[in-house]
């Protein structure tokens, strides 16, 4: 088991760094052969006064007048043992691992992503949580009473559900909660865990709950497909005749086989969650890592879009790793060689 | 029985829902407004201060969609980021804060009085008021003010979102290397600080607008040891009412009153609420929603409600009370590019100006609240506005008679092609272009529309002229708003040949009118502030007559003013927001 986990991250480092080298060339390479020149590359990081003497200068600083692979290099370098910058009167050194510092403010990345992962955090695994205890159970219960009204009426809402996008979800919520009926009358803001948690558990119930009712549609439909298909398995007829209860043939035999599915999608939503609930993030105005995406990809700001898309490349590879070693747990015919 | 039953109380309950989602958008949200406040009337606070307070106390709430630039007052150009800025930093010289138009008149702020200028406008003299402080206590000097602008102008490495004025009209400007290459202890020699009250600024030309570069944040004064390049944002040293408590990149911050700011030596900042707050990046359809259940105080960005919100807060009576619809400062113009056939004969321009359909594109970008017909290039909210219509047509209509005969004085009797940009990401505008590109059918001129990100539009595209050149773009979509209210700081930019620029210019017709930079650069050298007025008319009517930029709207903002916001006025002299300086709140 510990073999396969360092054989895991081993091959996790090498994707992270296939990842950012991609991510670089599209950054830098692309806009060359659609013919943008350095000059004008700088000239985005400059204010409206894009005089030839700051151009060149913004350029310089930021290395634009070296060799794109130099400055992958310098990048990867950076990351693993630190570098100087000089934003100001005297050098910075940016300590390992350092992401550079943003081409439009000049602030270093890395303790801005720090900063925004509990938000993230904070969303995804509340969001998650409800998704995954409603979704199933949803799914359980749908399956079991198969063809009856609950059955129907809860796939409808499913399907709702699986339809509407966030942004109309939460938009709408927003408007109705905050305004039309105001129980959130000072709008729904953030408030960190460790300043007040009921706070925080207030404020996010909303997001939690319109991101939640995506997912969650989703994981009930897949839920009862899964618990349709296993229902119907001869071991379930075999457990049934050996006078198991109902309730043991449904969570021991029947539940746990359907849920592989479940958790391989669980650990992929919930790693992409965690690298940034963009629209979430953008609806409810929360300073999460997708918030910090937007805006970096908006001021087409290299350092910010490596940092987030590394980052999110970190928690997808690592929650499909954990999935992997639950596998094993879930079900006893996984072993790691 | 009991299915049919809850069948009923689902339905009736998404029903409820639905409705309720729906009545979103009716007046009933007004129900509230104007129940603790909101007497004022819509516009009331164009001219006049509304809801009209002194009392002190409370917290005056900002959000915005967008981030600042930078709080950092030596590397910001945002208008709305200038007048915030004046809460936390004091400047040479500064507009008063006033309704209406008294709001475009500069008074002397740290000075103790406006800049005593030579006869030939180049050297610029300062005192500072005695007593001035930091926030920690410390004198402020001279010395300060100067090293404020050597690292807002010269150390464009580090902070390059400022203008650099200063650099470009100071002596020596183009060599010094500022302060963070230059280490040397006397700086850069054309700013003297003689003792530490007085700043003497040389410059290399006549510019008899220097008072108003002095109300740049720029002259906020910053201690050097304080001072840690692009990372100063963090940890700003007021000079002001105000001083930063907390701070967040990308987040907003927190600001509380400034003990060590004297109201004495400070008539025009009122310094009403105890404690200011800002945030950065909500969806501009919560701060609306915000506004409306007034949680928040104002919109710091200023430029109005979303075209979603907008439709709510006119239709209901007691919610367009609280509006106000002030004149953002900006014109919407096409620029016809000099160097691209058939713009280069001027019979060619004036048929786009004859036969353009003023009305249409009006109505296009959002009609009335968002902005008037424009005739000229300065709009009526700066100083040395005139008006006047070289080409008026019958309702802004067009005329196509004057248009065709102008087309055939032009060589082009049946019309011609040509391509108009516009900046995709900017509804308003695109919609504009499609206004432009039916009005100029009627003419037999085809126009293709080609759009650009507004982040590369003139970086790359639009005000490349190689670029321009290469791909035939006749007309140029853009807007234009002027770095301080003045005819000359509204036209230098987008009119004088010496702003055409090889990337990122403004000057997308490429006008190079020998007269036209005379009559410029002349004005500015008269230190005569009625004869320089007079004089930014003329101009503006000599690129009128030029043909080459054809002004389409003043543009407007649909402000919401909620209920507890006090002491309201909208700043002519920041693009039209709110006076941050007078700003209160009843919470």
């Amino acid at each position: 088991m510990a073999a396969y986990i360092i054989r895991r991250l081993f091959a996790a480092v090498l994707l992270l760094l296939v990842v950012s080298a991609v991510t670089f060339a599209i950054f830098f390479l692309v806009p060359r052969i659609a013919g943008q020149t350095v000059d004008q590359l700088a000239t985005q990081y400059v204010g409206k006064d894009a005089n030839p003497d700051t151009v060149a200068a913004v350029k310089k600083n930021l290395g634009f007048d070296q060799p794109v692979h130099l400055q992958y290099w310098h990048f990867v370098k950076a990351l693993v043992v630190g570098a100087d910058y000089n934003f100001g009167p005297d050098a910075s050194h940016c300590d390992a691992p350092c992401f550079g510092y943003s081409f439009k403010s000049h602030i270093a990345v890395w303790p801005q992503l720090t900063s925004r992962i509990p938000i993230t955090l904070s969303l995804a695994v509340g969001a998650a949580v409800i998704w995954l205890v409603s979704g199933v159970a949803i799914g359980v219960l749908s399956a079991l009473k198969r063809g009856t009204f609950v059955d129907r009426f809860f796939m409808g809402v499913a399907l709702a559900g699986v339809s509407l996008p966030i942004f109309f979800t939460g938009m709408l919520a927003m408007a109705v909660l905050t305004v039309q009926w105001p129980v959130w009358g000072d709008g729904i803001n953030y408030v960190a865990f460790t300043d007040n948690p009921a706070e925080w558990a207030w404020n996010l119930l909303v997001p939690w709950c319109s991101l939640a009712f995506l997912y969650s549609a989703l994981y009930a439909r897949l839920t009862r497909a899964g618990m349709l298909e296993t229902m119907s398995e001869d071991y379930i007829r075999t457990a049934r005749a050996k006078g198991l209860k109902e309730s043991a043939v449904v969570a021991k035999h029947g539940l746990r086989s359907a849920l592989t599915p479940i958790v391989t999608i669980f650990g992929m939503d919930f790693g992409l969650l965690l690298g940034g609930a963009v629209i979430t993030e953008s609806v409810f105005s929360f300073k999460g890592i997708g918030e910090y995406a937007v805006a970096g990809i908006k001021d087409n700001d290299l350092p910010i879009v490596m940092g987030v898309t590394l980052v999110a490349a970190f928690f997808i590879v690592i929650c499909n790793l954990l999935v992997d070693v639950v596998y094993a747990a879930i079900d006893p015919r996984v072993r790691y060689s | 029985m009991k299915t049919q039953r809850t069948t009923v109380a689902i339905a009736t309950a998404v029903v409820l829902a639905l409705g309720a989602s729906a009545c979103g958008g009716s007046g009933d949200d007004g129900g509230k407004s104007g129940e603790k406040g909101g007497k004022a009337a819509a516009n009331a606070a164009l001219t006049e201060i509304a809801n009209k307070s002194d009392k002190k106390g409370g917290t005056v709430s900002y959000e915005l969609s967008d981030t600042a630039d930078s709080f950092d007052p030596g590397n910001t150009y945002y208008g709305w980021v200038q007048n915030f800025s004046r809460l936390y930093g004091r400047t040479l010289t500064m507009f008063k804060p006033a309704a209406g138009k008294a709001g475009l008149e500069v008074v002397p702020d740290m000075a103790e009085s406006l800049g005593k200028a030579s006869p030939d406008a180049k050297t610029w003299t300062y005192t500072l008021k005695p007593g001035l402080k930091f926030e920690d206590g410390t004198p402020i000097t001279s010395k300060d003010v100067k090293y404020a602008v050597e690292r807002s102008n010269f150390a464009p490495e580090a902070l390059s979102n400022g203008p650099t004025y200063f650099k470009a009209h100071l002596e020596g400007g183009d060599k010094y290397q500022g302060p963070y290459k230059d280490k040397s202890p006397e700086g850069i020699k054309s700013i003297e600080t003689p003792n530490d009250r007085t700043i003497v600024f040389h410059l290399k030309d006549a510019f008899a607008d220097f008072d108003y570069l002095a109300t740049f944040s720029q002259t906020a004064p910053v201690p050097q040891k304080a001072d840690k390049g692009a990372e100063y944002v963090k940890h700003i040293i007021s000079s002001g009412p105000y001083k930063f408590e907390s701070y967040e990149e990308g987040k907003g911050a927190t600001l509380v009153r400034n003990p060590q700011w004297d109201p004495k030596s400070d008539p025009n900042r009122p310094a009403l609420p105890d404690k200011i707050a800002i945030r950065f990046k909500i969806n501009q359809v919560t701060v609306d929603n915000n506004l409306l259940n007034d949680s928040i105080t104002t919109d710091a960005a200023g430029t109005g409600v979303a075209p979603q919100t907008q439709p709510k807060v006119l239709r209901d009576a007691k919610l367009k009370n609280q509006t106000d619809n002030p004149y953002a400062s900006a014109t919407s113009y096409i620029g016809l590019n000099l160097k691209v056939k058939p713009f280069d004969n001027v019979h060619c321009r004036k048929a786009v100006q004859w036969g353009i359909d003023k009305a249409s594109v009006q109505e296009a970008q959002g009609g009335d609240p968002k902005g008037d017909v424009a005739t000229t290039l300065l709009p009526p909210s700066v100083n040395g506005y005139a008006k006047f219509n070289l080409y008026e047509t019958p309702g802004n209509k067009g005329d196509l008679a004057k248009a065709k005969d102008e087309l055939k004085q032009c060589g082009q009797p049946n019309g011609f092609s040509t391509t108009l940009t516009a900046r995709s990401d900017r509804p308003a505008e695109m919609s504009m272009a499609t206004a432009v590109q039916a009005s100029m059918k009627k003419l037999g001129i085809n126009v293709e529309i080609k759009t650009f990100p507004t982040g590369k539009y003139f970086t790359n595209f639009a005000g490349v002229p190689d670029y321009v050149h290469s791909h035939n773009l006749g007309m140029i979509m853009t807007a234009w708003g002027p770095d301080w209210p003045t005819g000359f700081g509204f036209l230098d930019q987008i009119a004088n040949g010496s702003a055409i620029k090889p990337s990122g210019g403004n000057n997308v017709q490429e006008l190079d009118d020998p007269q036209i930079n005379k009559a410029l650069n002349e004005a500015i050298a008269n230190t005569d502030a009625a004869a320089r007025a007079k004089a930014w008319g003329e101009v503006d009517k000599m690129i009128a007559e030029n043909a080459s930029a054809v002004p389409l709207i003043y543009r407007k903002n649909l402000l919401l003013r909620p209920r507890s916001a006090t002491n309201v006025t909208v700043d002519q002299a920041y693009l039209g927001t709110y006076n941050y300086l007078l700003m209160g709140s009843a919470k």
